[in-house]
């Protein structure tokens, strides 16, 4: 499993619980945001604008769906909750590292 | 406005790029088959196209900043609030500022003045995707034009 941060996953899996009105105990580092967890594109819309205006960043979603749809990259990589996560520690670093 | 064919905005009266903003001028016309519906004997422009004067505005903002390259479509209204009646004739200001912008949603706060009185605000989500078409991208600049976003 990717190296995340624990404090990220729950403030994710806190958001993605209140935004897409989820039990938060039913979300686990290894659930699939679309086929565990039901999210639709609605409800990832609002689970990104919250997650963008949280940690002050700019999640490059069309990127990474422009990725599975030409099959550069798995769905999993970005949409399995660990993985997510870990996208997201990146890019909260590479904000602080370009700041 | 012609409420019939949802086009609520008239004018652009400005567009500030560095601070994101944008005012629109929004005449309501004095008859309307809207009206004669809501309410019959006692016209009143219903809340939800004032939201959606508000939507319209922030639409076109997003479009002038983005230089039309993607097409903004109404995914969310947060903080609804319709704080006044307008009747037909009044003509409101309609007021958007971006707030925040994702890679495929942005976020605008917007009002709706008459007589510089604040009738009705909202927190507005657009998505932002791909024109269906050039034409239809084509069509959208003809439109801006016309009414002074170009």
């Amino acid at each position: 499993m990717a190296d995340y941060k624990q404090e990220t996953f729950d403030v994710v899996a806190g958001i993605i619980a209140e935004v897409s009105s989820i039990d938060r105990t039913t979300i686990a580092a290894d659930s699939h945001a679309i086929n565990d967890l039901g999210i639709d594109s609605l409800d990832f819309l609002d689970v990104t604008f919250a997650i963008d205006k949280k940690f002050g960043i700019k999640m490059p979603v069309e990127k990474w769906m422009e990725d599975v749809n030409e099959g550069r990259a798995k769905a999993e990589e970005f949409f399995v909750m660990h993985n997510l996560v870990r996208h997201i520690d990146d890019l909260v670093a590479a904000k602080a590292a370009a700041a | 406005m012609r409420l019939e064919k949802f086009q609520m905005i008239d004018r652009v009266e400005r567009l500030d790029r560095a601070a994101r903003s944008i005012t629109c001028r929004c005449e309501v016309p004095r008859e309307s088959s809207v009206f004669e519906g809501h309410f019959p004997g006692h016209p009143l422009l219903p809340g939800t196209l004032m939201i959606e004067a508000i939507a319209q505005c922030c639409g076109l903002l997003v479009l002038a900043l983005h230089d039309f390259a993607r097409m903004p479509v109404l995914v969310g209204v947060d903080k609804a609030r319709m704080r006044a009646m307008i009747a037909p004739g009044a003509v409101l200001a309609a007021e958007g500022r971006l707030v925040q912008e994702g890679a495929v949603y942005v976020a605008a706060a917007g009002r709706l003045l008459s007589e510089g009185r604040k009738v009705a605000e909202a927190e507005i989500r657009l998505g932002t995707i791909p024109f269906p078409s050039e034409q239809f991208r084509a069509d959208v600049r003809g439109f801006a034009r016309q009414i002074g976003l170009i």
